[in-house]
């Protein structure tokens, strides 16, 4: 099977408007998370981007009055992920795009219903850049970011396509933030990640993407050496008591990559911050005797979110490895689950050459993917 | 490096009628809302799983599908656990947003359930089919404009190929206001009848 590579990255972000700005602020222990006000419910934390300098960056690529806030973010992610690529669009270039509710706003908004409906979304992007495929939607729940690094992987390896761009993406909607209030798994505080002192999560928004490629011309290349996306089959709401789901996903993907769970030097969990999640992954880390390996949730820089944060939070893992550090676990302070696991607490130099991205999600669905540093 | 697949067996519900592998198994009244048509099956069939009512219509109707496809598939358990599901439609969860979405549109009358929210996710159409039948196996779902033969080709051959799956469920469930349309077909090597793209697309614009 051919070798896949992930080059170009771009995160459009509360943070800032790319990979390295997201970083920068990162490094300094910045959340996008705030109290918002403005929401019809109650007020409420979210990591949420700031309309006006959206539309900003997005007037000198198009007229923003004609594209809704996610495409917008999508676009703007693009755009920066193509413009860095070592390759251009052809007949080989596959567009997929993971979303968990795309435009969902349009049944709401001054936009037309028809635009809530994905493949609508899908052609948008597809035609601002002139892509020659028709573009790939996952829309899996919170795994779609993640699981859509898989999927070109797989479909590059088996030869359909040479390369292609990924872009995730949601946004924060009065539908998503209602349906978790009515979960009441909204955190009264900005979300804290396998905390002893975790009360449930902070959602957000953003946009990320990167280019996946067959061929690397890089000195330093990031390889994607294995994945695997298994279901729980025990609850459609509810994380599974066992991990089993989880657990299946890291063993199907070290299988894949023939490695040992002791190669692995860093994990970019899921870390939702509510009770059941976090307790779950635990689980699942402690059954793929993963428990000593540093281990951080970004949730507490973006809050969750959704169908970008698989994507978003492996760039952050490809940048850990570029930058030779380990990001803190914003937001941790005791450990909160029942069996060890080791978070990092504050940022620490380490060399990183293979680490473990995971995610779940409603559906009983979970993600595992392993990247690692090639060396020409 | 071809691999040459099998279509084990093959689901069609529309237009208020069933059938598997082309055969007829149900017809009933086409004046019936999907709702109505979907329990009179269960009824019919006795299925005896109460979290069918819970469900929304587009899990009623791939749950529908799958139950009619494994019962005549008939695998062992071993198999069955490790099945790779990709299904795909147009609407994704549209159908329940749209429900969900009246229930906050009105902030007097003001009522977000979990217990819609919950399926305002089409996944959770593949939850559902995992837990009946315990399959932990591989999962996506797809959102394209129409049934997408080339794309659920290209998953299915990977999947195999990469050796994530033995079998793999296959499908297009779509449920968008009134009209709903499913197909579901089980790939693998083993098996007598070819699969292709062009023979799934023939199946499904035929049946």
């Amino acid at each position: 099977m051919k070798d896949v590579f992930i080059t170009a990255n771009s995160i459009i972000s509360p943070l800032g408007f790319t990979s390295e700005a997201n970083l920068a602020k990162i490094s300094k222990e910045h959340s996008g998370i705030i109290l918002h006000s403005d929401f019809s419910t109650s007020p409420c934390y979210a990591s949420i981007i700031n309309n006006k300098k959206l539309d900003q960056s997005f007037s000198t690529l198009g007229n923003s009055k004609m594209y809704t806030k996610l495409e917008k973010m999508m676009i703007l992610s693009l755009q920066d992920t193509i413009s860095q690529s070592t390759f251009t669009i052809s007949d080989k270039t596959a567009l997929i795009i993971a979303t968990t509710k795309g435009n969902i706003d349009a049944l709401n908004n001054n936009f037309k219903p028809e635009r809530a409906y994905l493949p609508v979304l899908g052609k948008k992007i597809q035609e601002f850049f002139g892509f020659k495929t028709e573009p790939i939607i996952i829309s899996n729940a919170c795994v779609s970011g993640i699981l859509a690094i898989a999927v070109a992987k797989r479909f590059i390896q088996n030869n359909y396509y040479d390369n292609a761009f990924v872009v995730g993406g949601d946004i924060v909607s009065e539908f998503t933030l209602s349906g978790f209030q009515s979960f009441q798994a909204i955190s009264d505080k900005p979300c804290k990640p396998f905390s002893k002192h975790r009360t449930g999560i902070s959602i957000g928004e953003a946009a990320a993407s990167v280019a996946i490629t067959n061929k690397n011309t890089e000195k330093e290349a990031i390889q994607i050496i294995g994945d695997g996306s298994c279901n729980d089959a025990n609850h459609i709401s509810g994380p599974s008591r066992t991990g089993e789901g989880l657990y299946l996903s890291i063993l199907s993907a070290l299988k894949e990559a023939k490695i040992q769970p002791e190669t692995i030097d860093y994990i970019s969990a899921h870390g939702t911050a509510t009770a059941f999640n976090d307790e779950m992954e635990a689980i699942a880390f402690n059954r793929a005797k993963l428990e000593h390996v540093p281990l951080n949730s970004l949730k507490g820089y973006y809050g969750h979110t959704l169908g970008a944060s698989g994507l978003l939070e492996a760039i952050v893992g490809i940048h850990s490895i570029k930058n030779n550090l380990l990001y803190s676990s914003l937001g941790f302070d005791e450990l909160g689950v029942s069996i060890p696991l080791n978070i990092i607490k504050n940022t620490i130099k380490a060399e990183v050459n293979t680490f473990l991205k995971t995610a779940s999600g409603f559906g009983g669905c979970n993600t595992a993917v392993l990247f690692k540093k090639m060396t020409l | 490096m071809k691999t040459n697949l099998n279509i084990i067996t093959f689901c069609r519900i529309k237009n208020h009628s069933i059938s598997i592998n082309g055969k007829e198994v149900i017809q009933k009244d086409s004046q019936l809302t999907f709702s109505e048509f979907a329990k009179l099956v269960y009824k019919e069939k006795a299925f005896a799983y109460p979290k069918f009512f819970k469900m929304d219509n587009l899990s009623k109707l791939g749950f529908l599908a799958s139950e009619f496809l494994f019962e005549k598939a008939d695998l062992d358990a071993h198999i069955k656990e490790n099945i790779g599901i990709v299904l795909s439609n147009k609407s994704a969860s549209l159908d329940t947003d749209r429900k969900y979405q009246e229930t906050i549109n009105d902030k007097a009358n003001y009522f977000p359930s979990p217990a819609v929210f919950v399926y305002t996710l089409a996944n959770i159409m593949i939850g559902e089919i995992s837990i009946k039948h315990q399959i932990k196996g591989e999962n996506a779902f797809f959102v394209s404009d129409k049934f997408n033969e080339l794309l659920l080709e290209q998953y299915t051959v990977s999947l195999i190929q990469n050796k994530k799956s033995s079998h793999v469920l296959c499908g297009w469930i779509d449920v968008d206001k009134d009209k709903y349309d499913a197909f579901m077909y089980l790939v693998a090597k083993e098996g007598t009848q070819n699969y292709s793209k062009e023979i799934i697309k023939n199946i499904y614009t035929t049946n």
